[in-house]
């Protein structure tokens, strides 16, 4: 049996999933227990497991991040919100410098089993505040991974892996996800991270997208295949930090071309990381340029007809990889 | 859950463990510095002398599986929780002998088993995490007590006031301990502070009684350790202590410290804590002979400490792609 249920339902889904099997499974952020999330993910969390368990707490980032951090050091394994990814800069130190870093300055002493999930992304006109993409942010530092599911099922899945892993997990909800259904099995899913998913086969080119880009790129495919008679394999990245090069770098020797579908600004997007992965290893099997698709190197605006300049369109993915094929 | 008794007056067994602790941590804090003078400690050295009495009265204070968080002036919070001098004077060498193996060094000294959860060196980042385990301590009923200590310059920064308050609302198990020493690098802490004692003043802003103890005293400090660790271990929530002392040297490496009145240096001079305590234990009829031994034994210590770090294998090339996550190694793909 399968369900449709909204990205939204599937993260208190997943939470519940998760504190329903492991008690020392906790979960903290503002606004998470009694209002149920400023996204209404986390509704009725409170009610099922309790206010020791399910803990509002300040509008203190860096407290939030610090409790989760001494929590997993010391036997629990918490989830820990920040409301919105633009906010990371305010508890960075603690992300990037204390949590991804304990585990090699203790030489192994110190374990850091933790979540951190935060609404990601631009789409909803929030402008350059309540915006940004952020998993160029968190990819770049040693000891952290990062997540970004793009569908309910797959996010429930890489929640479970996540909640489960012994290190420290980035997990990125595209916030434009958040009302999207999609369909879910029955029962516990576990899904594994790392792993990378091809999402429409096609020999032409391969498109390499994640979270909100990835419906994108699918519906550029089905253009490209229609008006132009490009067959386009699509590739859900799904987890960057552990990257799955394997199943890109196997697509693009046989596409032979390749162009990556990013949210996050051009400089230093996690396209750049793929783009030259694939030049370095498959440089000989190519036939055309690698080719980035990203948002511009801008804040986003807020005005609705701005904002859809900047982040990728599916016209955008479309001319692009129909220039790329030449 | 257990509790200790809250000691009134100190006896003579604990005194001689005071005593032994602040001999200890000074015999080390000067063969660091020696160390890191010839060369052999390299990048920086943070040290506590002067301050030991702070580190050896609250260690005292706590129960083995209490825990403690310092900062990368930590050679003595390490030291006197138990961990043993040979792996901490091989982490400072950078030996594969250390008790970071070589990757954390003087400012990140770490010994779990010993309830040293880290040496942090961004000003104040370690007081949200000190919280972190107090909840969980609390989370799992252990009846652990967690100590964070940290300078006065950390007063100033975000994370230390959005951690007294999470700690005072959710009550957790915690001891903060602020070491004032007046100074942050080379700045004094009054040229840039609101008010005149940087924690003290502020504990009435998240509920706590302002507490200000004698840093110097090992004794002072022991007392009102126990007691901040007792109503913790009670339920009663965190306490704020502020330690006032002196360090006697620079603020790292070969800084001369040159910046400080000499009026002021003197005086904190004579107010030395190990002299001064020497001198109390002298009076309370302790033999001279039995402290003479103590500082025998913990000079022995401290030389076979270094003999132990200079002897230590160099860290294994390897090591440096080890633990970056928990299956060992540092592959981010396949
Ligand atoms: C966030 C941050 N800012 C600045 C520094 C540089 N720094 C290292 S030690 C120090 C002085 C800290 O003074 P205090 O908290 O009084 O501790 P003490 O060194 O006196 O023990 C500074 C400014 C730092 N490590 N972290
Ligand atoms: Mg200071």
């Amino acid at each position: 049996m399968a369900e449709l249920i909204t990205y939204r339902e599937a993260v208190t889904r997943a939470i519940a999933q998760e504190m329903r099997r492991d008690g020392s499974v906790v979960f903290l952020g503002e606004d998470i227990a009694a209002a149920g999330g400023v996204f209404k993910t986390t509704k009725g969390l409170l009610e099922e497991f309790g206010p020791t368990r399910v803990r509002d707490t300040p509008i203190s980032e860096e407290a939030i991040i610090g409790a989760a951090m001494g929590a997993a050091m010391t036997g629990m394994r918490p989830i820990a919100e920040i409301m919105f990814s633009d906010f990371f800069a305010t508890c960075w130190d603690l992300i990037a410098v204390e949590i991804a870093k304990a585990r090699y300055m203790t030489a192994g002493q110190v374990t850091v089993p933790l979540v951190i999930r935060t609404a990601n992304g631009g789409g909803l006109r929030f402008g350059a505040q309540h915006s940004q993409a952020v998993e160029n942010w968190a990819m770049m530092i040693p000891g952290l991974k990062v997540v970004a599911p793009s569908t309910a099922a797959d996010l429930i899945g890489l929640f479970a892996a996540s909640v489960r892993d012994e290190d420290p997990v980035v997990f990125l909800e595209q916030k434009s996800l958040y009302p999207v259904k999609s369909e879910v099995p029955d029962g516990e899913l576990v899904d594994e991270l790392g792993t990378a998913k091809v999402v429409r086969p096609g020999d032409d080119i391969t498109i390499v997208a994640l979270a909100a880009m990835v419906p994108r790129a699918l519906e550029a495919a089905e253009q490209l295949q229609q008006d132009r008679g490009i067959s386009a394999e699509v590739i859900d990245v799904r987890s960057l930090v552990p990257l799955d090069t394997r199943t890109i770098l196997d697509s693009v020797s046989r596409t032979t071309r390749l162009a990556t579908v990013e949210e996050n600004p051009r400089l230093c997007g996690w396209g750049a990381e793929i783009v030259s992965i694939v030049g370095e290893e498959c440089f000989w099997d190519l036939d055309g340029p690698l080719t980035r698709i990203t948002t511009p190197h801008v804040p986003l605006p807020s005005s609705d007809s701005l904002e859809d300049l900047t982040l990728p369109s599916v016209e955008r993915i479309v001319e692009s990889v129909a220039k790329a094929l030449g | 859950m257990t509790t200790t008794e809250v000691p009134t007056d100190i006896d003579r067994d604990t005194r001689l463990a005071l005593y032994r602790q602040v001999v200890g941590l000074r015999r080390f804090e000067e063969r660091a510095h020696r160390l890191f003078m010839e060369g052999l400690v390299k990048g920086t050295s943070h040290l506590s002398t002067g301050m030991e009495a702070i580190a050896a009265g609250v260690a005292e204070a706590m129960r083995p599986d209490d825990l403690t968080f310092c900062t990368y002036r930590g050679h003595a919070h390490t030291l006197a929780r138990g961990t043993p001098m040979d792996g901490v004077m091989a982490e400072l060498l950078g030996r594969a002998n250390g008790v970071c193996g070589g990757k954390g060094g003087s400012m990140h000294l770490t010994s779990v088993e010993h309830g040293v959860m880290g040496s942090y060196a961004i000003i104040g980042a370690h007081l949200p995490i000190a919280n972190g385990a107090a909840w969980s301590a609390q989370l799992r009923g252990s009846g652990q007590v967690t100590v964070c200590f940290f300078g006065d310059g950390a007063t100033n920064i975000g994370a230390f006031h959005e951690a007294l308050n999470l700690a005072a609302v959710w009550k957790l198990p915690i001891v903060f301990v602020c070491e004032n020493n007046l100074y942050m690098e080379y700045t004094p802490i009054g040229e840039v502070t609101a008010v005149e004692h940087p924690a003290a003043d502020r504990a009435g802003a998240y509920g706590l009684e302002p507490i200000i103890v004698d840093g110097n005293d090992p004794d002072a400090v022991y007392l009102e350790a126990s007691a901040a660790i007792e109503r913790a271990r009670a339920g009663e929530g965190p306490t704020l202590i502020e330690a006032k002392t002196y360090r006697h040297g620079g603020h790292s490496r070969a800084d001369p410290g040159d910046y400080r009145p000499e009026e002021e240096v003197d005086a904190w001079l004579a107010r030395d804590p190990l002299p001064m305590y020497r001198e109390r234990l002298l009076e309370l009829g302790i033999d001279a002979e039995e402290l003479d031994a103590i500082e025998q034994e913990r000079q022995d210590a401290v030389d076979a400490a270094t003999e132990a770090a200079k002897a230590g294998p160099l860290p294994d090339p390897e090591s440096a792609f080890t633990d970056v996550w928990a299956d060992g190694g540092s592959s981010w793909r396949n």
